[in-house]
This record gives structure tokens, C-alpha cells and sequence, in this order.
């Protein structure tokens, strides 16, 4: 073996904690994927936002300055969740609303031609805004913990990513409470399993859209605030991420909330442990090998369902 | 379907777009640098028809065709790198290559669909794009050839790139729209429309599929290596990547317009090797050093997609008019702005995209159409209501040969723990009509589904005509002489009735006129001759059935397989239908039906069986079967015996 048992541990310890930030981003991007069945391309770009409403509320301006190095970038994490989700219910009202939801599954392809297009354009703008606004500087959320570590016999731990480890999962796990046991999460996968039978049964598709569609920009952007605490960034960063998210997402299959958190750790798993045996830079080309074989193998994700009727 | 008269117009109108190109190129575009701009207009145009072809027609996306554009970008390059190869050799070659690859990625991505299919598509070019830069390709700039600038495709004039490229797109459109008027177009519209019912009706949708990517991807191919040797220089980014880099890279040619030397001053620098040492200032005459910070970023292989659905989706000049608008306009506006305030090109170039796409969902070319005044009227103009007027055909009466047509052994089929059918044994004799009956969920439309080849037995077998047919996929049940219609209507709603009737004409018929002749006399059969122009998405339910009945019908099948044909229809619309069920069973055509109409039952058919859980529980003469105690239990109801105490046969 070319690697040594404690590099294998190393690298699955550090693929778990990595892999959980991307299992948050993958509940966000589920959850959108998952009710509206739309292909979101902006997710990433929505996540580059979280980044920077993190840093900016941090080392920028400081606004949280007074919570110490330690509490400050955690705090602006979530508060960058609240920030995205604004704008993405006022964009969700104005652009995406027209081209999604009740009124465009009449048209061709369900309307799916135009979600494509208005999407991708949303991703432009983002991206170039970003770019005018931020600058092209990669810049990144200093905490102390981005460079202390953790040990547990050889094995050291980053300690931010192991805050970070912590976060996504109680979120992640709220989440998963909130879309199972409120009447608000419920209304928002019977949109999604039947709009025509939710409209019928007297829910407003068109809100139970903009909720999902928000909540999971937001949810994206506090995954993007904590990845910014151990990664650098500029205003092009979102696309690294929408292919580990719709990976994530697919493998975990589609319309499980669930599923896609465990789909987001598996390819920070197999991400990590990639460059044990292959050279740096073919660690994506593994995730695809790795999201090509499960698609194969199983459609419908590791926790998804296939129904369909003749 | 076109017309001979339309497709033959459309040929003028490609002549005069190549004529209006080459006036544009040769008269009124003085500078090298627009002559750049529409070479590379009629190549992304190329690329989009490409995409065009396979998602436009058959509604499967792929995200990767940036993935078929690079393998010919670097077929190319590579050819001419190591093996000296010209241009004009290696790009069919790098067509051959797109299609290779096209029937590689299809052999396994076919087996998705939907947004499944869209995203593993994404895949392949991204998981490429690393692979190239990997092994070391970050940047091939192609060699100079002084002395043999005509072979090796290096014209000092642009204008000879603008009538290669455009002749690229002449071939393209010609090939798009040979395919829209045969069977390989009307193939794809009715999988795009819906896949099972076009499987059902004898489409061998694989292989019309495989084709689709395959010819697409030989387009794309070749688009994206004449691409390599206009710009010189290919990068995994540039090629394999998500970015809009044709309307990047030309910011600094942007800035040369006019200088006519500005492309031989670049070749002149490529050739002292310091391409990397001039990224910086001189960005603008390299071309194509391109990092993922200074390009749009996210736009993926996603330009052909863009200007197909920008241009209008599944239309011949969509994708052209996707390119001629947008192209330019990128380009034009990082011209102008790029320099002033970085980034500002792609916000604005966003919000036009959604601008435009708020008003027109479905393209530009779609929303123009709609709003000209329509040149013919609609063929669909209320026509008196015939009554099912039921041409017989005598010629095709079989004798029956006493042999069972359809044998099913010990048939079982199981969904998880439920058993949907347990151990059906089944023969059916040829001519006739055997209806079957049952509750919810018995296992009526499985039993179909299992017959047809929807669904394949988990044990048992089936035979038809002596032949084993277990396994076979629907087509090729269809093929030997099965046909089928669905509980709910499987219609492909944007094609014509006549169309809908022709997709199933394919199967027997050697020719496409042959097959045009046969639908219109499988409608005259169902009495639906009157509405054969109108489109069927806005055809009654009466008229859905008897347009399925039509298209299962058309290939001649010996068996048709009726999945309540009659429900939801009105009483008076009933009879209609039946005359014509009749008319099949006189003309010998063996019919097995389901049915929940117990009264139309009763009197239609020659014979009964009767499922319950999987099971099946009677089988025999009508009038035997509706007394016997165990179908009225599950099924039938004491009231129902009550009421019909002597059923009349």
C-alpha cells in the first residue's frame, strides 16, 4: 500500500468533516431540487454569498467583532443564512416565480427551457455583481481555529472544521425536524410529491416554492459562511460547489432531505480519500467516477424511490 | 412532418442565409475583427445545432456537449502536434471521434432520464477537463506552417475561416432538417412527447437515441475542432469548460477592430513560446489564456444549450438565431464595457438573457412564430363530428388456426413484497374477444404491461405465435405484431393526429410515404379522417381513444391489447367505440381488453377472465363467469347479480 494506516484515517477524519459542510449545502440544494424540480445552476453563487456576507460581517467590517475571534465567524455563518434567504425570496418573487411552479407546468418541458436560462442568468449576475463588488482577491474568514488542530492519537483535526463539523450537523438535523414534523415542512413535500393535489388540497404551491426555494439558498449560504472559515474565495467560487452539490444531491437521491446530507458527506469522503491513492488534481474527476457508478447502479440514489407508472 | 413543398422552402431559406452571410462577410464587415466575431457566430451556431438535434428533438438535456466540442478541439491539436496531421484530415476525424464518444456515453447514460440524465451528462466533460489537465494539456498552441498555410488551414484572410465555418452550418442545417422530415425526426419527437407510448408503438427508442447523440456528437465535434484552428490555441478550460470563453477571449481582439495585422502579430508571439509570460498585459493578443476568475465562470458547456433555448428550442433556425443574437451581444458588450468595469459584461449579458426569456419561455424563434399571423388556417376547424364510419379490411382476415395465439406459463411478478401477479397461466386462441375484468389493483394493466414488454416476468413465460417473446423490449413486441393502448391516453400532444398515427406506421411500413398512406387509412378505419390535421392536445377523450386505437392498429398486429378503452367516455360515445372493436375482432384480429363497463362487457366479448390479487380467479364464457360465486365476491357484488339477473349476451 502506498499510504499507511494513519493517512487513511487522516484522510477519512478530514473527508468527514469536510463532507459535512457539503451535506449541509447538498440538505439546501435538496431541498430546492427536491420540491421544486427545478436545476437551480445559481446554488453555488448563492453559496459565494453566505461566504461573503460571513466575511464581510467579520473581518470586513467587523460587525462582530465584539464576539471574539472565536464566536464572530460562527455568528456570521448563521447570520449569513437569514441575509440569502431575503434575497432569494425577493428573487424567487420577481424572476424565478414566473418561469416555475403552477403556471409554467402547462408550457413545454414544464417549463423547464426557461428555469435553465433564468437561472443560469441568475449565476451571471451573481457572479459578476460578485466580482464588481468584491473584488477578484481571494479572501478568506481568519479565525484562530483555522490553524490549531485538534489531536486524537495521530490523527490531527482542524479545529474549525470541526467546529464547522458540529454546526451543519444541528442544522442539518433541525432541518430535517422541521420538514417532518411542521405543518410548514409538511405543506412543502406534498407541493413537491403532487403540486396539482396540493393546490386541491388547498395549499399555495406558489408560496410552499418560495419558502423551499429560500430556505434553501440560506441553508446553502450557512454551509458556504463555514466553509469560508477554512478555505479562501472569490467571487467564482460557486461553481467548484454545484458539482459537489448535485452530486451530493443525486446520490442521496432525489426528494430525500435526508438522503442528500448523507450523499454531501460521502463525496467529502471520497473526495478526501482520492488523494491517497490518486494525484491531486483527479480528486473531482474521482467524484464523478464515483457519482457516474451510483447513478448507474442505482437511479434513484441511495435513499431515493422510483415511482413511475405506465 | 414537413411537407415536400415546406422542406423544399426551408432549403431556400438556408441558400439565402448563406448568401445574406457571405454579402455580410465579404461586403459590409470591413475589419478582421467582425470577421472573427461571425466565425465564431456560425460555429457556436453549429454547436447548438448539434445539441439541437439530440435535446431539442428528443427533450433529452445534455449539459456536456462541451465534452464532444474538446475531444475535437484536442483531436486536432494533438493530430497536428505529434503526428503533423492537417486540419482538413483530422476534423472528419474528430467527427468520428464525437460520434465514438457519443455512442460510448449513450451505451450507459441512456438508462437515465430527466434531470438524471441532464446532470451525468455535466459530468463526463468536467471529469474530462481534469483528466487533460492532469496529463499536462493545459495549453496547446498550434504550430505555425509557414510554408503551407492553405493545407495546414492558416488563411491570412478571415474571410476563408467565415466560408469554412459557414459552410459547416449550411451542412448542419441541412442535415437538422433532413432529419425533422423522416422517421428518425418524428422518432424523437414522439420520445420527447412520450417514450413509452412511442416504445409501445413499435419506435426502437434506444437506437433512434444512440443516434441522436451519436450524429450530435459528431457536430459538436467537428464545430469544436474547426474552433481549435481558427483560434490556434486550446486549453481544457477553453474547450472542456464552463465557461463562455468565445465571448471572453476576444477582449483584446475587441480592442485591435479594425487593425487587420492584429492576427499575425499574435501568431508571431505564439510562435516565440511565450504564451505564458504575455498572459498578463498582452492578454488580449494571446487569445484563450483564459482562467476561470477572468471568464464568465459558470456558463458550462452550457452555450450550446443556451442559444438553443434561447433561439428556440427544437426548431431548425433556433439555434442560429440563439447565436446571431447573443454571440454578438457578449461580445459587444465586453467590447465596451469589459475594460471599464470588470464583470459588468456578464451582469448585463444575465439580465438580457432573463429579460427576454420572462418574455418569450419558450425562445425567440417559438414567440415570433406565435405572434405572425398564421399563414394557413388551423387545420383543426370544428369538423362535423363523424359517426365511426368503419372501413373494413377483408384481405386481412386470418384464418383462425385453432392454435393458441398468446400463451402465458405460470407468469409472476412482484413489486417489493407485493405479489403484483402470481403464477397466471393463460391461452389465448387467435381471433376473438377476451375480456378482462377485476378490481383495483389486481394485476389487470401489470398483465399488459408484462405481455407488451413494459415490464419483464420475474418467473414465467410468454409466447406469441409459437415464438417466445418473454424479455423482449415493447418495440420489438410490437414488431411481431402486438399492439396496445393505455388506460390513461398516451398521445403525443404537440404532433398531429395524422403524425401521432404515422409514428406507429414505421414498424411495417418500408418507406415514409408508405407509412403516411397507411396511417390515413388506419383513421379512415376509426372514423378519424375529419380531424387527421388537428394537433392532439386539443382532441376530445372520445378522440384520444380512437386516435390510440389508430396508432396501434396501423401496423397490422394480429393481437391489440385494449386497456380500458372505454372509460371515461359518455354514453353516446360508447357505441362509437365499440362498432369499431367489433370491426376488429370481424376483420380477425384477436382483442384482449380490460375493462370496468361490466354492461358493455357483457355484451362485447366472447369471453372472460377474471384476476383478483395477482390471481387469476375464473375464466370462461360470460354468462358462466358473471354467475360464478367467487368473481361476484370479489368483484362483481351481490347488487350487481341482483340487478342483472340473466345477463344478455
Amino acid at each position: 500500500m502506498p499510504f499507511s494506516s494513519v493517512d487513511l484515517l487522516q484522510a477519512l477524519a478530514a473527508g468527514i468533516l469536510v463532507g459535512s459542510a457539503y451535506a449541509l449545502m447538498c440538505v439546501g440544494l435538496g431541498i430546492i431540487f427536491g420540491s421544486m424540480n427545478v436545476i437551480n445552476f445559481a446554488q453555488g453563487d448563492f453559496l459565494m454569498l453566505g461566504m461573503y456576507a460571513a466575511f464581510y460581517l467579520t473581518a470586513g467590517y467587523g460587525v462582530l467583532a465584539f464576539l471574539g475571534p472565536y464566536g464572530g465567524p460562527i455568528v456570521a455563518a448563521f447570520l449569513a443564512g437569514p441575509i440569502v434567504f431575503a434575497l432569494g425570496w425577493l428573487l424567487h418573487r420577481f424572476v424565478v416565480a414566473r418561469v416555475t411552479g403552477a403556471g409554467a407546468a402547462q408550457t413545454e418541458g414544464a417549463g423547464a427551457y426557461g428555469q435553465i436560462l433564468v437561472t443560469l442568468g441568475i449565476s451571471l449576475i451573481l457572479q459578476n455583481g460578485g466580482l464588481i463588488l468584491f473584488g477578484s482577491t481571494p479572501v478568506g474568514v481568519r479565525t484562530p481555529l483555522s490553524r490549531q488542530s485538534w489531536e486524537i492519537g495521530d490523527v490531527l483535526l482542524n479545529q474549525a472544521r470541526v467546529v464547522s463539523f458540529f454546526v451543519a450537523v444541528a442544522l442539518a438535523g433541525g432541518m430535517y425536524l422541521f420538514l417532518s414534523h411542521t405543518r410548514l415542512g409538511k405543506g412543502l413535500r406534498a407541493a413537491a410529491d403532487n403540486p396539482q393535489a396540493a393546490i386541491y388540497m388547498g395549499i399555495d404551491v406558489d408560496r410552499a416554492h418560495r419558502i423551499a426555494w429560500s430556505l434553501g439558498v440560506g441553508i446553502t449560504a450557512v454551509a458556504g459562511g463555514l466553509v469560508a472559515t477554512f478555505q479562501t474565495f472569490q467571487p467564482y467560487v460557486g461553481f467548484d460547489f454545484v458539482i459537489v452539490m448535485y452530486a451530493g444531491v443525486v446520490l442521496g437521491g432525489l426528494g430525500s432531505n435526508f438522503g442528500a446530507f448523507w450523499g454531501g458527506l460521502l463525496i467529502g469522503v471520497v473526495q478526501q480519500m482520492s488523494t491517497l491513492i490518486l494525484p491531486y488534481q483527479l480528486q473531482n474527476t474521482a467524484i464523478f467516477v464515483v457519482f457516474l457508478l451510483i447513478i448507474f447502479l442505482r437511479p434513484q440514489g441511495m435513499f431515493g424511490r422510483l415511482s413511475e407508472r405506465t | 412532418m414537413r411537407t415536400r413543398a415546406e422542406a423544399s422552402r426551408q432549403r431556400w431559406a438556408i441558400l439565402g442565409f448563406a448568401l445574406a452571410i457571405l454579402v455580410l462577410s465579404f461586403v459590409v464587415l470591413k475589419s478582421a475583427y467582425y470577421q472573427l466575431v461571425l466565425t465564431q457566430v456560425l460555429l457556436w451556431a453549429v454547436l447548438s445545432l448539434g445539441w439541437n438535434l439530440l435535446s431539442g428533438y428528443s427533450g433529452y438535456f445534455s449539459f456536456g456537449h462541451a465534452g464532444f466540442w474538446g475531444l475535437g478541439a484536442y483531436t486536432v491539436a494533438l493530430g497536428m502536434l505529434y503526428f503533423d496531421l492537417t486540419p482538413w484530415v483530422s476534423i472528419p476525424f474528430a467527427a468520428l471521434v464525437g460520434a465514438v464518444a457519443g455512442a460510448i456515453i449513450g451505451y450507459p447514460t441512456f438508462r437515465l432520464r430527466g434531470h438524471y440524465f441532464a446532470l451525468a451528462m455535466l459530468a463526463y466533460p468536467l471529469a474530462t477537463l481534469y483528466v487533460f489537465q492532469w496529463l499536462g494539456y493545459q495549453e496547446l498552441a498550434l504550430p505555425m506552417k509557414r510554408d503551407a498555410p492553405l493545407l495546414y488551414m492558416q488563411f491570412e484572410d478571415q474571410r476563408l475561416y467565415v466560408v469554412l465555418a459557414l459552410g459547416l452550418l449550411v451542412a448542419a442545417l441541412l442535415i437538422s432538417l433532413k432529419v425533422e422530415n423522416s422517421r428518425f425526426g418524428m422518432a424523437l419527437l414522439a420520445i420527447k412527447q412520450n417514450e413509452p407510448a412511442a416504445e409501445a408503438a413499435g419506435i426502437n427508442t434506444w437506437r433512434w437515441k444512440m443516434l441522436a447523440l451519436m450524429l450530435s456528437g459528431a457536430i459538436a465535434a467537428i464545430a469544436g475542432g474547426l474552433y481549435g484552428v481558427v483560434l490556434l490555441v486550446v486549453t481544457p478550460e477553453t474547450v472542456f469548460g464552463m465557461a463562455l470563453l468565445a465571448i471572453k477571449q476576444n477582449e483584446p481582439a475587441a480592442e485591435a477592430a479594425g487593425i487587420n495585422t492584429w492576427r499575425w502579430k499574435m501568431l508571431a508571439l505564439m510562435l516565440s513560446g511565450a504564451i505564458a509570460a504575455i498572459a498578463g498585459g498582452l492578454y488580449g493578443v494571446v487569445l484563450l489564456v483564459v482562467t476561470p476568475e477572468t471568464v464568465f465562470g459558470m456558463l458550462v458547456s452550457a452555450q450550446a444549450l443556451i442559444l438553443a433555448l434561447f433561439g428556440g428550442v427544437g426548431s431548425l433556425w433556433g439555434p442560429v438565431i440563439g447565436a446571431m443574437l447573443l454571440v454578438p451581444l457578449a461580445e459587444g458588450l465586453n467590447a465596451e464595457l469589459g475594460d471599464v468595469l470588470p464583470g459588468i459584461q456578464g451582469v448585463v449579458y444575465g439580465i438580457a438573457i432573463i429579460m427576454i426569456i420572462l418574455w418569450a419561455p419558450e425562445g425567440v424563434y417559438w414567440r415570433v412564430l406565435d405572434r405572425l399571423p398564421r399563414r394557413k388556417p388551423a387545420a383543426a376547424e370544428a369538423p362535423p363530428r363523424p359517426t365511426a364510419t368503419v372501413v373494413p379490411l377483408p384481405h386481412e382476415r386470418r384464418a383462425s388456426t385453432g392454435e393458441p395465439l398468446l400463451v402465458l406459463r405460470d407468469i409472476g411478478i412482484s413489486f417489493g413484497g407485493l405479489r403484483a401477479l402470481d403464477g397466471i397461466d393463460l391461452a389465448i386462441p387467435e381471433g376473438g374477444l377476451y375480456g378482462i375484468i377485476g378490481p383495483n389493483g389486481a394485476g389487470k394493466t401489470t398483465l399488459f404491461n408484462v405481455i407488451n414488454g413494459f415490464l419483464a416476468p420475474d418467473r414465467g413465460a410468454i409466447s406469441f405465435a409459437g415464438e417466445p417473446i418473454t424479455g423482449l423490449r415493447p418495440n420489438q413486441v410490437c414488431r411481431r405484431g402486438i399492439g396496445r393502448t393505455f388506460q390513461v391516453v398516451r398521445a403525443f400532444p404537440r404532433m398531429t393526429v395524422l403524425e401521432n398515427v404515422i409514428v406507429g406506421a414505421f414498424v411495417g411500413a418500408p418507406d415514409d410515404a408508405t407509412a403516411r398512406q397507411m396511417a390515413l387509412a388506419a383513421l379512415d378505419r376509426v372514423g378519424l379522417s375529419a380531424q387527421s390535421g388537428a394537433i392532439a392536445g386539443g382532441l376530445t377523450t372520445r378522440e384520444l381513444r380512437l386516435m390510440e386505437l389508430a396508432r396501434a392498429l396501423v401496423p397490422h398486429p394480429r393481437l391489440m391489447l385494449l386497456d380500458e378503452t372505454l372509460a371515461g367516455l359518455a354514453h353516446d360515445d360508447l357505441n362509437g367505440i365499440l362498432t369499431v372493436i367489433r370491426q376488429l375482432r370481424a376483420d380477425g384480429i384477436t382483442v384482449l381488453i380490460i375493462e370496468h363497463t361490466m354492461g358493455a362487457m357483457v355484451q362485447l366479448v366472447d369471453h372472460f377472465t377474471v384476476l383478483d390479487h395477482g390471481r387469476l380467479i375464473a375464466s370462461g364464457r360470460p354468462d358462466d363467469v358473471v354467475r360464478d360465486p367467487s368473481v361476484i365476491e370479489a368483484y362483481l357484488g351481490k347488487k350487481w347479480v341482483d340487478r342483472v339477473a340473466v345477463p344478455a349476451k
